[in-house]
């Protein structure tokens, strides 16, 4: 308590220790805290699922596929979001003068207070194995109504915190007539208008199929439907965790590291490709499916090889800047300025593996989202190797890495050389663990082990037999990952409640945009080019196989519960 | 806006090997027939157990060397769940699923399909080496999932 009258005071002498006001480092808080709360459940699921892969420690199947459900549900689903949102409200707070307006952060309180009412509802009824339907949920598998309402609430609650962001954006927009917008801001309300669209599918998948089904209000749904809907849904969900992990590297790592934003005009050109070209792409998750013709796939295929594009982009700006650092301290040579970034910082080499473990996410997604080489790969462990280095790795390190800076700005606490010392052997746990993971499952799924599966032995099959010794090193991965996710909340909890009070300001980091921003075209910030193109362009993908999913449909499903 | 000579390099590079990719997926696709499983024939879910040619699931032999498998994949278990074909058999699988979703799969070959109910869903292959192959679901199913396979047996015997 005294500290906080401290602090109050020095903040009226102007030498205040926070870069946020005190009502914005609560919501922010709370989201990040119930977040990493998420991770905490998270991996213990995961620690369980790799052990009983392995045969060390056999849970029930059951209870294997509950953790499977608990583990995709808290992590993905959860995790991911509250820390998108608390993120970007502190980022948009930051750059769009200073403090949140008192409607959005109404707006960010409503948004922390559905997303958990639906949070603990669906965590409930997982727990109590009325809805082990993995985080997927595929119908005719049907669980509870209570588990779909409360993923319908996580999805309307994050709404409201893309509200919170707008309000912000737009406020600015308003006081500054014709100018470029700062691109923290730009690249928030580009994430949350990419995350408002996509989750339209999911939300009439879950309200008007799924809900109305589990309740016996409809005696059938219609299967395809509702897994276009999903997928429709499941695949921007990625670039919904991936947009803000480039914010992070556009933004932050400059500053981070002593250099610039790369280029203000390219960074915002990327987030309008990925915001056009990241939607219509859900097919390449259906192509061994039937019901879906082979022309729609392939155009879709296309569109899935087009949002390589901006990423692409987004590999030589993050280079890009990594060089200009380098030489500005003297680095020299085709490699040389390498030895000069502050490979020391566990916040730089955090987001360093983390753009590491994307090169290999970037090759295996073209082969994933490849017309026919998916047909060696779908629904293998291939699929969750790709995806434990796309999010585990790249996403959540990157998010670990920034909430070494973020929680300090918050907490007006010292990023110490002990805790930097923690924060290195954390980052080597977390990535290398997760590398051997994710390459141990690459390979059992080149040799045909299927996803999502609890320990079986297919009768002493001699396939089953070759998956053995790679086993072995998922395990080892698995356990070092998850040393890594508990040393990563001892972290957090000395960030939050023990740290060392810091006596200057902590700033959260923003680059500075060295060109002239007022040169960046006018027509990139203009929404309402951009948001019908989008539309459009899922118009194009998903109109007619959509309308023949519903005319040329089998009798529907009831719900059946198998587990 | 200044894009960096380097970063033009980049792009266009970039940009022509994924048309290439998008253009030889699509000449695999649809010149040389290689498209994944996308059958669009229809069926009632709840009676395809007693709909022909569901009714009665089995290898039927159409051809030289040539066979129909018409199976059905249900929780937790396929129908028929052990096959046996001379080396070198071309194998139509047709099948489909009489409740939830799943999956069919035979590792080491592409036979690689999501069984969706109400819909039927196709795919050949031909067996050329012999050896006893795995055919399991690997799409979550319930609590009885890891136990849902057959075995497909591949013989030296020539037709």
């Amino acid at each position: 308590m005294a500290e906080h009258v401290v602090a109050f005071s020095s903040r009226n002498q102007g030498s205040d220790v926070y870069d946020f006001s005190r009502q914005d480092r609560t919501l922010i808080s709370a989201l990040l805290m119930f977040g990493y709360f998420m991770i905490f459940l998270g991996v213990i699921a995961g620690l369980l699922q790799v052990l009983d892969r392995v045969g060390w420690f056999n849970v029930m199947p059951v209870v294997y596929y509950q953790l499977l459900t608990a583990h995709g549900i808290v992590l993905a689903l959860v995790f991911t979001t509250y820390f998108i949102v608390a993120y970007t409200l502190a980022g948009v707070a930051k750059t769009t003068g200073g403090s949140l307006l008192p409607a959005a952060r109404s707006f960010g309180w409503a948004s922390f207070g559905v997303m958990t009412a639906g949070v603990i509802t669906a965590i409930v009824e997982v727990v109590s194995n009325r809805a082990t339907v993995l985080y997927t949920f595929y119908a005719p598998m049907g669980a509870s109504a209570a588990f779909y309402i409360g993923l319908a609430l996580l999805v309307v609650g994050s709404w409201l915190g893309g509200i919170a962001v707008f309000i912000q954006y737009g406020r600015w927009r308003r006081a500054h007539p014709g100018q470029r917008s700062p691109l923290f801001a730009f690249m928030a309300v580009a994430t949350f208008i990419l995350w408002i669209v996509a989750t339209l599918g999911v939300a009439v998948e879950v309200v008007f199929l799924l809900i109305p089904w589990a309740l016996g209000w409809t005696e059938t749904v219609n299967v395809m439907l509702s897994r276009a809907l999903f997928w429709y849904f499941g695949h921007p969900l990625v670039y919904f965790w991936l947009l803000p992990v480039y914010i992070i590297w556009y933004i932050s790592l400059p500053k981070l590291i002593g250099s610039h934003v790369f280029s203000d005009s390219l960074a915002r050109l990327a987030f309008i490709l990925l915001l056009i070209f990241s939607l219509p792409v859900g097919f390449h998750h259906e192509l061994t499916e039937p019901g879906i013709a082979e022309g729609w796939k392939y155009l879709q295929v296309g569109l899935t090889l087009a949002v390589v594009f901006p990423s692409m982009m987004t590999a030589f700006a993050v280079v890009g800047t990594m060089e200009q650092a380098g030489r500005k301290k003297g680095g020299k040579g085709l490699l040389a300025w390498m030895a000069k970034l502050p490979w020391g910082d566990a916040r730089f080499l955090g987001m360093f593996v983390a753009m590491l473990a994307f090169i290999p996410v970037g090759a295996t997604g073209i082969i994933n989202a490849s017309f026919q080489l998916n047909q060696v790969v779908h629904n293998t462990l291939f699929v969750v190797g790709h995806f434990h280095l796309a999010i585990a790795t790249t996403t959540v390190l990157t998010f670990f890495a920034a909430s070494f800076y973020l929680i300090p700005a918050l907490t007006g606490r010292v990023w110490t050389a002990n805790m930097n010392r923690l924060g290195i052997i954390q980052v080597l746990l977390w990535g290398g663990g997760m590398i051997i993971m994710a390459l141990s499952m690459y390979i059992n799924g080149l040799l045909g082990e299927p996803r999502r599966t609890s320990f079986t032995t297919y009768m002493d099959h001699p396939v089953r037999e070759t998956w053995t010794t790679y086993h072995v090193w998922m395990s080892i991965g698995g356990i070092l990952a998850f040393l890594g996710g508990i040393l990563f909340l001892v972290i957090v909890a000395n960030l939050f409640f023990f740290g060392k009070k810091a006596k200057e300001k902590v700033e959260f980091p923003v680059a500075d945009t060295v060109e002239d921003v007022q040169a960046t075209p006018a027509i990139l910030e203009r929404w309402s080019v951009w948001v019908p193109v989008m539309i459009g362009l899922v118009l194009v993908a998903y109109a007619v196989p959509t309308w023949q999913m519903i005319a040329h449909s089998p009798p529907g499903m009831p719900p059946i519960q198998t587990w | 806006m200044h894009i960096h000579r380097y970063e033009k390099i980049w792009l266009t590079l970039g940009a022509m090997i994924l048309f290439a990719f998008f253009v030889i997926l699509g000449l695999y696709g649809f010149i040389a027939g290689f498209t994944p499983p996308s059958h669009m024939e229809i069926v009632d879910a709840q009676t395809v157990r007693t709909t022909p040619p569901f009714d009665k699931p089995g290898l039927y032999k159409v051809g030289e060397n040539e066979y129909e498998a018409v199976m059905l994949g249900f929780s937790f278990g396929f129908s028929p769940n052990e096959l046996s074909v001379p080396k070198g058999a071309t194998v139509h699988f047709i099948v489909t699923t009489p409740d939830v979703v799943h999956g069919m799969f035979i590792p080491n070959t592409n036979v690689n399909m999501m069984l969706i109910p109400g819909h039927v869903n196709r795919y050949t292959h031909t067996f050329d080496k012999p050896g006893e192959y795995l055919i399991l679901c690997h799409e979550y199913c319930g609590i009885g999932h890891q136990a849902m396979f057959a075995t497909l047996t591949v013989t030296d015997d020539v037709t």
